[in-house]
């Protein structure tokens, strides 16, 4: 089902924890809300699912008002934070539960059958008659997708249902549950702070600060394309580096790092440097590497101090650096911000000069 | 569905603050009713009977030496019960917690004994311990020339009673739940063992004990039967003031009846704010 | 410390006192617990067979203590189901919902608790006593209620209000509202979600709460001695009684009927000991 949200507004108390969020799902897609705690991405989930009300916007499921529409009329799988399952209930008695209270309740035994399919498609059969303190995190999970999944919804939401795993399972866990997307073929919605989950897993993400949605986009799109400052410090690997515009040039003082060009009017602004973008020279400098670690095939990794700045970055293939070694600066080209919001690709002097 | 939506939606502008959980209104229904009828309405009578006394004539009411010696026996007394239960209380609950002994877990049941017991059944009894020809009684009497059960020791006495698992079972949590990293640090600074009692344990726990001590007090000014057997009942002298306020009641003086019930009310709200915000003060401190 | 006290004594922690003070403690709060809790008890079974245990079971078995019994059981009746749907409705309304107000109704709630027990029975007799509020009222049209089994029951009430709410809105409140969440986005309705997510784990604090509900409904003295009107054999509840008879000079028979009190209380300490052992443990295994 698509998933239509209009300007919604979400006050607590004084502080405003949605302010005016827009957003579209398609249908069939898994999309990702990405953001800092606190940027409101629990919050616009919590009022999809119906467990909390807005000031004013609205939410329309498959071209249908939900404003008013309690949870329990709504039909949204939510697999929750801590996965609140039933305590008391058995694995099949949780995966049961949606189905034994509906109006039209199903006979017993095709709720045992269909509990069962469930259990089998989650791939813990074993489970049934376990209670959840009984079984680990990864199978509670699987256990609390299997019970949302179980009154067939039309929408499935995933509040940070990773977070309580180690981060071995969470890997295997993670790529199960977009494969099981792909068959299902259910609207996902999966609210997250891991950058690194979202990309894997998500068609498109939402990225979340401060109660608005900064940027939709595809994953590629968000590396290549940032819309503010804050994405691209967000996503992906980024080092701030503050610098100054004169005459379309950023200047990068008291930081040993040349200069660019862009297009942006004078005064202060800020580069995002990734780490392939930065090239590191050996020779006379007054930027010195802090570490060099190899990692088998890939370019050596590089930390490099400049002024009070720590960057990252890679070493030319096959290259390699001492501790302490100084080294010279320049940057390939990167995204720079000013401090007005407005955004240009960095280019090097010389190319220009060059060109 | 949309039905509902519908109905629910109408209101415009500011969406209708959605609750999660469905049954609010059932249960606060049921809640507001249970709640009026039992408790609200009938102190409402509490609060407006004695008016009808009119100011001065609820002055007079209340000023009558009896009505005075007998709100000074119920708070004097569990003012004073209280205070004594605090040193046993805290004795109690730190054996429970700290110390291993055989009994301890009798003991903790034990503990719970004046809750459970009813409070008639507890005035009888402690009235028998107490009378000159008891086995506490006697040998007090005996010994240190002590009359209990019928004079205002034996009042405090069963108000020692009623009072002390209030402090023992508010403290016990506390004490279980206090890390051991504080007094192993004042150890490893030098301290003896009686100045880290002193100077660590006893001021974490001091306003837990005012806690306490608010709650036996509480109790304790209001109690009746565990308190009637062993007073003794001489007007001025040993009468408390719940008993008083049954006097008035068979003298169908209702007004002045709710008159001392409505003073014993405002003195205890009186005593637990200033009991509070003596504990608001201890924690200010603290930070 | 010398050498040889060091290879000797054994390890003992900074948080902890000398053998000798631990000692001391132990004994003084035995000594306290026998001469407070253990004596007071001891001492009412030991009234009530001082004179033997036929006379003890002849004053159980008198038609006026039965009559009391049956009053005390019939009062419980009542009373402890009204305030179980109240205190259920009030605890989860409480712990699953925020709405104004509900501060006050938390303090509400305590509030019978420091109330003096006679004035519990004072308000009642207000509003319904002869002078009362309603008292012509009722009457003129011939309705007891004080001094009958409607004004028991109403002071009793009164004084056994918070038990259940107390005893299951911590444990609601501990629980969260994600399991109802849950619940409510699996379709549940707030009655489903109550009985079927959050009764289940709470039954065992609530049944302590019963327990003690009902202990105090049974035992309470003051609060129904002042509704009571003390007609032997009609108003009568059982610690009524045993202040009758010990004002009569009826010792044994008092002790005998405060016995049966004592056990009733000591029935009720020990299950709910048993209790709090078993709801530490899971809901779901027991």
């Amino acid at each position: 089902m698509s998933v239509d949200v209009q300007d919604i507004v979400r006050r607590f108390g004084t502080t405003a924890a949605l302010k005016g969020v827009s957003l579209s799902v398609r249908e069939g897609e898994f999309l990702a809300l990405l953001g800092p705690s606190g940027s409101g991405k629990t919050t616009l989930l919590r009022i999809l699912a119906g467990l909390e009300g807005s000031d004013s916007g609205t939410v329309h499921i498959a071209g249908q008002d939900m404003t008013g529409v309690p949870a329990r009329e709504r039909n949204i799988g939510v697999v929750f934070q801590h996965y609140a399952l039933f305590r008391h209930m058995t694995v099949f008695d949780n995966v049961a539960f949606g189905l034994r209270v509906r109006r039209q309740r199903p006979s017993s035994a095709e709720i045992a059958a269909r509990v069962r399919r469930l259990l089998e498609l989650v791939q813990v059969p074993e489970l049934e008659r376990r209670y959840p303190d009984q079984i680990s995190g990864g199978q509670r999970q699987r256990v609390a997708l299997a019970r949302a999944l179980a009154i067939e919804p039309r929408l499935l939401l995933l509040d940070e249902p990773f977070g309580a795993l180690d981060a071995l399972v969470r890997k295997e866990v993670r790529r199960w549950v977009r494969s099981l997307h792909d068959s299902l073929g259910i609207t996902t919605i999966l609210v997250t702070h891991d950058q690194e989950e979202a990309m894997e897993m998500a068609d498109r993400i939402a990225v979340m600060q401060g109660g608005r949605i900064v940027q939709l986009d595809a994953v590629g799109a968000l590396l290549r394309d940032p819309a503010t400052a804050f994405v691209a410090g967000f996503i992906g690997e980024a080092t701030r580096l503050p610098c100054q515009v004169r005459n379309g040039v950023a200047h990068f003082d008291p930081l040993p790092v040349l200069p660019l060009q862009v297009a942006l009017p004078d005064g202060p602004a800020a580069a995002f440097v990734r780490p392939a973008e930065i090239s590191v020279r050996h020779g006379a400098g007054t930027a010195s590497v802090r570490l060099c670690r190899t990692e088998g095939e890939g370019p050596a990794r590089l930390i490099v101090q400049a002024g009070d700045i720590m960057l990252d970055a890679l070493a030319n293939p096959g290259e390699s650096f001492e501790k302490g070694e100084s080294c010279r600066l320049s940057i390939r080209g990167s995204h720079v911000f000013a401090e007005s919001g407005e955004r240009a690709q960095g280019v090097p002097l010389a190319e220009v000069m060059v060109g | 569905m949309s039905g509902s939506a519908a109905a629910l939606g109408a209101a415009p502008g500011r969406a209708a603050p959605i609750r999660a959980i469905p049954g609010f209104r059932t249960s606060l229904g049921i809640t507001l009713l249970w709640a009026a009828s039992i408790v609200v309405i009938p102190l409402l009578a509490l609060l407006l009977r004695p008016l009808e006394l009119g100011p001065l004539g609820l002055w007079e009411s209340l000023t009558e030496p009896r009505v005075l010696a007998a709100l000074r026996l119920s708070f004097g007394a569990a003012f004073v019960a209280a205070l004594l239960d605090l040193p046993l209380g805290l004795l109690l609950a730190w054996a429970i917690v700290r110390l291993r002994f055989p009994g301890r877990g009798m003991l903790d049941a034990a503990l719970d004994l004046p809750f459970a017991l009813p409070t008639a059944v507890a005035g009888i009894a402690l009235t028998a311990l107490t009378a000159p020809n008891g086995w506490l009684g006697a040998p007090l009497m005996a010994v240190f020339g002590l009359k209990v059960a019928f004079t205002e020791v034996g009042v405090v006495f069963a108000l020692m009673f009623v009072g002390l698992p209030f402090i023992a079972r508010t403290v016990e949590p506390v004490l279980r739940d206090m890390p051991l990293d504080a007094e192993e640090a004042a150890a490893t600074l030098g301290a003896s063992r009686a100045q880290t009692l002193w100077r660590v344990v006893l001021p974490a726990l001091l306003p837990t004990l005012l806690t306490g001590f608010g709650l036996a007090f509480a109790r304790a000014v209001g109690e009746y039967g565990s308190v009637i057997f062993i007073a003794g009942n001489l007007p001025m002298i040993t009468e408390i003031a719940p008993l008083l306020i049954v006097i008035r009641l068979e003298q169908f003086d209702y007004a002045g009846a709710a008159a001392v019930g409505l003073a014993m009310l405002a003195l205890s709200f009186v005593v637990l704010l200033a009991i509070n915000m003596l504990q608001r003060r201890l924690r200010r401190g603290r930070r | 410390m010398s050498d040889d006290a060091l290879h000797t004594a054994p390890f003992r922690p900074a948080w902890q006192d000398r053998p000798w003070v631990r000692r001391l403690l132990a004994a003084a709060a035995v000594l306290v617990a026998l001469v407070m809790l253990a004596l007071p008890l001891t001492a009412v079974f030991v009234e009530a067979l001082r004179r033997g245990l036929p006379v003890a079971l002849e004053a159980i078995t008198e038609p006026d203590t039965l009559a009391a019994v049956r009053l005390t059981l019939l009062v419980a009746l009542i009373t402890v189901p009204v305030n179980l749907v109240g205190g259920l409705a009030a605890a989860w309304c409480i712990a699953k919902f925020d709405f104004p107000g509900k501060r006050l109704l938390t303090t509400l709630i305590d509030l019978p608790f420091s109330v003096s027990p006679v004035i519990a029975g004072l308000v009642f007799v207000l509003i319904f006593g002869a002078q009362g509020w309603l008292g012509p009222w009722l009457q003129a049209r011939d309705i007891q209620i004080i001094f009958a089994l409607p004004g028991l029951v109403l002071a009793t009430l009164f004084v056994t209000f918070p038990f259940v709410a107390r005893t299951v809105l911590p444990l609601m409140q501990e629980q969260g509202r994600d399991e109802e969440e849950a619940a409510a986005t699996l379709g549940a309705g707030g009655l489903q979600t109550f009985l079927m997510v959050t009764l289940p784990n709470v039954k065992w604090g609530l049944l302590a709460g019963v327990l003690l509900c009902n202990a105090r409904a049974m035992g309470e003295f003051g609060a129904v001695s002042v509704v009571s009107g003390h007609i032997r054999g009609e108003t009568n509840t059982m610690p009524l009684h045993v202040e009758i008879l010990y004002n009569e000079y009826q010792f044994a028979g008092a002790f005998a009927v405060a016995a049966l009190l004592a056990l009733l209380g000591l029935v009720t300490l020990t299950a709910k000991t048993l209790l709090e052992r078993l709801s530490g443990r899971n809901g779901g295994l027991v």
